[in-house]
């Protein structure tokens, strides 16, 4: 599957650059950053001193008593001083450093505060063509686990990281000036575990790969499954959706251990090398000592800044996973806000207060796939071209897959024609601004969509211009009036999960009355009214009827009875127009409509001997229940 | 399921106490089948802790021998003693020798040290991950037995982080949380035991901190557990909003309401802001302060240590050694704050776990008798009552809604039917009257009360749950293709499936066609939701899915809606002759699709109003008359 492969494209050298601009994220918070830098420099030396002052305790009065250089009190008092200074750094330490994580972290909230707001904002524009091949989960951790991923690195990782270089480099400074024949020893190790970091180093990133992949997968297994459980309960295919998942799980289990393996061997080698350097330091200062050209307390103070020294080493190379992982998800992050909007935009964009209502194709080919040159069987539509006059109410029929969803889809400008060209007004729709076109057009989708809220939002949406009074007038047009006054709170009755508290003829009802609300030019039913039942859809017809006067509309149906009303009938058959007309004269034409009709007519051959007994067609009709 | 929905979501999962350790005791069978290893691992836990013990031993005796005292860390008694003995032989003061060898043994004690460290990771890391593997796949065992109520109640968004962030932090427990805290207690069993020889009086000035930090430690960590909470439930509703943001794109587009959504997306981002920034306070008074603390049992080391050597009481290299053994406990005391965490958070979330694995599947097969007979297909319904079940069910306050319209009350009211094996029942009603709910009784996805459903004779509930659904083929209402091929959609519900077997089942939903059309035939990959594929396509599919099982029982809940009415006709033929012999139950809107069954039902406000032949019910003249002649009136007005 395409979007597993993108989860494994890793490991490229690109860190670099996506280093730099990650750090242009970091651009309006630039003074904060340069705040916690300075107070790197400042906190770094408190570190240093804290060996110092055991040196100075040890050297100066400790050794000195138990040499009978310096009386016991003497050596207490100054024992005491070194111990208040000891505190003090202790405390300055504290301040800072705390300091220093509020500052950055709240960086690191803000900037992803920005980040998820423009990742957001992207997939806003992103064309259709893009949503088809990405499953909606996959989207939706680029939003939520990506950007979170990227909090680590800005937060503790940047300033984090350059503080543990700083350290390293004041404390190798240190050393070598304090004897730098003992620091040498103590950096004897440092290209070892620089050797031992970078193995483990690639060793994870490909450990980690393979987990970030598995792990992808068994999310969209199980996100499948349980919207799905049904499904699966009804084909018997528990078993198998068992089996399935545990060779998933299995992959996820043996991908961790081999980061589990990498880890285990990492930490104990780095350990062993750093005490290595002092077994070393001990070693050299002991026979200096032995020979009195160094004292104890430097050994010890050396010791102290191996440790440390080694310390920050481990740090970043931990700091190298949530690197590792922070780039991943930059990665895919910047491929999203990388993806070209591919519908292009007008230099000059047209602009229709009020359209006049036309609607015109013009030889138009499309396929969805295939780019510019699709193959010969990709093309959805072949050459169709038709022309809506204002005010009219156009039906679009064939078979299913025949093409008519793809003409309201690029309608709406969803997708760009590979040929030819739509026309609003005699005008190019790619000459329009995107949103100008789509506000004039009320579309009502097979799948009708609720999105949790309220029956007020569902209608409304976010058009801040379509009042209360307008929302009830709209639902009780489709026929809702009786239901929502049995509602409590009426239209701000709750909407949870996709609607799935109303029946599926409700949620076609809310969907329909949002898009009268919304009072467009132009009027696109797609097979909103098959799946409900005659009683409903009557009430939605009488009130279309009210609603096409004045507008354009097209309709796609399959049933004939809904689409005779209109003005003008268009019959597609795989991807070509063959035929248009009014009902009449198609059915002259003894062609494809004639045949779909013929269906509906037998059914009125068996009317007639029931007309004859005086029923049927001279019956008033019957008043609802 | 809209009306199941409507009533049954009023239940939410309960919460579990955050703070009940006794979740963790689901655990327990996990970890006793890898309790061997388990075992080992702690075993040689320990060692690696006493030989880590050694070190500052061995270091401070090294500074002895260089301070040229007689006796190594003044008096080496008890265990200090027994752990350096294989050494004290080469103690001499002021020796080259003595620091080679000291150095030497440093080396050699780190290295199996480390031996040990791996070890002791590789085994405790790795059963951690192997009990998580079957905690996984013990959740989706479950998951797949339990009924849709179950999913009507829980979101699919809860369910999916309690199967990935939940199953995280149990393992965390698992893993680093055992492995940690082990370490923890071990190290400083010993190390507390070895100070105490070497020194009580600094031993106790060392240790002055530790409650301190304990406490802290455990105080912010439950305040920062709580903290998490927060922040992962203002996460899942920042991800509902832009999840639904995306999978309504169409609509959003449509509408233009790009800039109202992002208008709407920034309150919950502003709010998961600002549940971290709670986080990052707590976390930023914790961390350093800890090191703070740290660094005073750093200094009570410098001052009192110094000070005890001052005074004659230990030696240099105790002091040193004691130096050492701070090193050795400041790990584990930090680690005892995030295992505390840890532990913390592994709990609620086991909790959440718990819910799931010990939920029971409520439509199962407790009262089944099998006896192996084959199921013929022949239906009855005896004054069939049923209500979807609800926190209170006493039926919606004051709801007088339009009559067809989903109440709270009975969704089907006595209903009596009988469906002789091999017949077509066809059901029409107006919208939420109750059809698809009578379909899904039938397929067993919810429980219709005892007694009122009966399949070949027998209550429904004696057929063990897998013959039952085995010998039904249900094509849903909303249609559910999953990722997978054309081909193995077809198939989801069959065995096996040979090539000729499926271009069959292809060919009897009409979509045979369609799929040669398509670029890779039957291997087509279907994308999620089956978005590619346009309305009549998808339903033609779950069609042949449905075919394809042979089934004794064919339900087509509003199958054909998506499909015209030329391509309805052909598969409605070739569908009689598949389903010679077999029952079908066929649920629609339209006339054209239920004219020729054997028996036609109308359903009303749950009721069953009408029951006959077609020229029967248009003889009555009553519900379906009407719905007949207003079709036809439609057309022939629209004819004139």
């Amino acid at each position: 599957m395409s979007d597993f492969r993108e989860e494994e494209a890793l490991g490229k050298a690109y860190d670099t650059r996506l280093t730099r601009r990650l750090l242009a994220y970091l651009r309006p918070y630039k003074r904060r950053v340069w705040f916690a830098l300075a107070l790197t420099l400042a906190i770094n030396p408190l570190e240093l001193l804290t060996p110092y002052l055991f040196k100075v305790a040890v050297d100066s009065y400790v050794v000195p008593v138990l040499q009978h250089h310096l009386p016991a009190t003497a050596g207490l008092r100054g024992l005491a001083w070194v111990t208040l200074v000891f505190l003090a750094t202790v405390m300055l330490g504290f301040t800072l450093y705390y300091i220093q994580i509020r500052v950055m972290q709240r960086v690191g909230q803000e900037i992803m505060y920005d980040l998820r707001r423009e990742v957001f904002g992207r997939l806003q524009r992103l064309p259709m063509s893009f949503y088809d091949r990405s499953p909606v989960g996959r989207l939706l951790t680029r939003v939520t686990t990506d950007v979170d991923a990227l909090n680590d690195l800005f937060a503790a990782g940047i300033v984090m990281m350059l503080n543990d270089v700083v350290l390293l480099v004041m404390f190798a400074g240190g050393m070598l000036y304090w004897n730098w024949r003992l620091a040498l020893a103590a950096f004897a190790v440092l290209p070892l575990i620089l050797v031992v970091t970078l193995l483990f180093r690639t060793k994870v990133r490909e450990a980690n790969r393979r987990i970030r992949v598995a792990i992808a997968r068994i999310n969209a297994f199980l996100q499948e499954h349980i919207s799905g459980m049904a499904v699966v309960q009804l084909f018997n295919r528990e078993r198998k959706a068992r089996q399935q998942f545990e060779k998933l799980n299995r992959t996820h289990m043996l991908a961790y251990k081999d980061a589990i393996l990498a880890f285990a061997l990492f930490y104990p080698v780095v350990e062993f090398l750093g005490v290595t350097a002092i077994a070393l330091l001990l070693w050299f200062g002991g026979l200096r000592v032995l020979a009195s050209t160094l004292t104890v307390g430097v050994v010890f103070m050396f010791m102290q800044y191996a440790q440390r020294f080694f310390r920050p080493i481990q740090d970043l190379s931990e700091k190298f996973n949530i690197l590792q992982t922070a780039m991943a998800s930059s990665e895919r992050i910047f491929k999203l806000l990388d993806e070209p909007v591919t519908v292009s935009l007008p230099a000059e964009a047209q602009t229709r207060e009020k359209p006049r209502g036309e609607i015109e194709f013009r030889n138009v080919w499309f396929a969805y796939r295939g780019g510019a040159e699709p193959a010969e069987e990709d093309w959805v539509l072949r050459d169709v071209s038709f022309r809506v006059t204002p005010g009219q109410t156009f039906a679009l029929v064939g078979h299913t897959g025949a093409g008519k969803t793809t003409i309201i889809q690029l309608l709406l400008r969803f997708y760009d024609i590979q040929r030819g060209q739509i026309l609003l007004d005699g005008v190019d729709i790619r000459q329009f601004n995107l949103q100008e076109l789509r506000r004039h057009f009320g579309i009502v989708l097979q799948d009708p969509f609720l999105f949790t809220g309220t029956l007020e939002s569902n209608v409304r949406l976010g058009t801040e211009e379509i009042g209360r009074a307008t929302v009830e007038r709209a639902l009780a047009e489709v026929g809702l009036g009786a239901f929502l006054q049995s509602l409590p709170g009426g239209v701000t009755a709750p909407v949870s999960e996709r609607g799935a508290t109303f029946s599926m003829g409700q949620r076609q009802l809310v969907s329909f009355a949002r898009a009268l609300a919304h009072n467009p030019r132009f009027l696109i039913l797609d097979e909103a009214t098959s799946s409900v039942d005659t009683k409903t859809e009557l009430l939605i017809r009488e009130a279309l009827d009210r609603l096409l006067a004045g507008r354009t509309a097209l309709v796609i149906a399959h049933r004939l009875s809904t689409i005779q009303h209109a003005d003008r009938i268009l019959v597609f058959h795989k991807g070509r127009l063959r035929e248009q007309g009014s009902h009449q004269e198609l059915l002259a034409q003894r062609g494809i409509y004639y045949r779909l009709y013929q269906l509906q007519y037998k059914d009125q051959e068996l009317r007639f001997p029931l007309a004859a007994s005086g029923e049927g067609a001279g019956a008033p009709l019957p008043a609802d229940d | 399921m809209s009306s199941a929905a409507q009533v049954v979501s009023a239940k939410a999962p309960p919460r579990p106490r955050t703070s009940s350790w006794k979740n963790l005791r689901g655990l327990l069978p996990y970890t006793a089948r890898y309790q061997g290893r388990v075992a080992l691992g702690l075993v040689v836990l320990c060692a690696m802790g006493v030989v880590g013990n050694v070190v500052p031993l061995i270091t401070g005796s090294i500074i002895d021998s260089l301070s040229g005292l007689a006796q190594p860390l003044a008096h080496l008694t008890g265990p200090a003693r027994s752990l350096l003995r294989p050494l004290l032989p080469f103690y001499q003061p002021s020796s080259r020798d003595t620091l080679l060898v000291f150095c030497l043994a440093l080396l050699v004690v780190v290295a199996i040290k480390g031996v040990l460290s791996f070890w002791t990771r590789w085994i405790l890391i790795g059963v951690s991950r192997d009990i998580e593997y079957d905690l996984r796949n013990d959740l989706l065992s479950r998951l797949v037995q339990l009924e849709p109520e179950f999913y009507v109640r829980n979101r699919t968004g809860e369910l999916m982080s309690r199967a990935t962030n939940d199953l995280n932090a149990v393992r965390m427990v698992l893993g680093p949380g055992i492995m940690y805290s082990a370490t923890t207690i071990v190290t400083m069993a010993l190390a507390i035991v070895l100070m105490l020889k070497l020194s009580p009086v600094l031993t106790l000035w060392v240790f002055l901190p530790v409650p301190l930090v304990v406490v802290a430690v455990w105080y912010f960590g439950k305040l920062i557990h709580e903290l998490s909470e927060k922040i992962q439930a203002s996460l899942a509703t920042l991800s509902a909003r832009a999840q639904e943001n995306l999978a309504g794109v169409r609509v959003v587009r449509a509408y233009r309401q790009e800039e109202a959504e992002m208008r709407a997306f920034d309150a919950p981002n502003r709010e998961y802001v600002g549940r971290n920034m709670e986080m990052i306070r707590t976390w930023s008074m914790f961390m350093p302060g800890l090191q703070a603390l740290i660094g005073i049992s750093l200094l009570l080391v410098l001052w009192q240590g110094g000070r005890q050597v001052v005074l004659g009481n230990i030696s240099l290299g105790t002091f040193m050694a004691f130096y050492f053994y701070l090193g050795l406990l400041v790990w584990p005391m930090v680690a005892l704050g995030w295992v505390t965490n840890i532990f913390q958070r592994g709990a609620a979330s086991m909790g959440r776990l718990n819910y799931i694995l010990n939920a029971e599947p409520a439509i199962n097969d407790a009262e089944a008798r099998p006896d192996g007979s084959e199921i013929r297909g022949a239906i009855e319904l005896r004054h069939l009552t049923f209500a979807y079940p609800t926190a209170g069910n006493r039926g919606a306050p004051g709801s007088a809604a339009d009559p067809g319209e989903p109440t709270t009350g009975p969704v089907l009211q006595d209903i009596n039917l009988h469906v002789p094996a091999g017949s077509t029942l066809a059901i029409v009603g107006p919208t939420g009257s109750g059809k698809s709910t009578l379909a899904a009784l039938i397929a067993r996805l919810w429980e219709a009360p005892p007694e009122t459903l009966l399949l070949d004779g027998r209550p429904i509930r004696q057929w063990p749950l897998a013959a039952l659904r085995c010998a039904i083929g249900f094509v849903p209402q909303d249609t559910f293709l999953f990722s997978e091929t054309v081909r193995g959609n077809i198939a989801f519900g069959v065995e096996e499936a040979p090539e000729d077997r499926v271009a069959e089942a292809a060919q009897v939903s009409s979509i045979f066609g369609d799929i040669q059309d398509f670029p890779a035939r039957f291997d087509t990959l279907v994308g999620e939701r089956g978005i590619t594929l346009s309305g009549g396509q998808k339903q033609r599919t779950a069609l042949a899915r449905a075919v394809i099982r042979d089934p004794r029982i064919l339900i087509l809940d509003d199958a054909l809606a998506s499909v015209d009415t030329d391509t309805e006709e052909k598969i409605l033929r070739r569908l009689k002759d598949v389903m010679r012999q077999r029952t079908t139950i066929l649920i629609s809107h339209r006339c054209s699709t239920v004219r020729h069954a054997d028996q036609i039902v109308v359903l009303r406000g749950g009721r069953l109003v009408e029951q006959g032949t077609h020229e029967e019910l248009l003889a009555l003249g009553g519900y379906y008359y009407d719905l007949y002649q207003k079709q036809l009136l439609e057309e022939e007005l629209e004819r004139s």
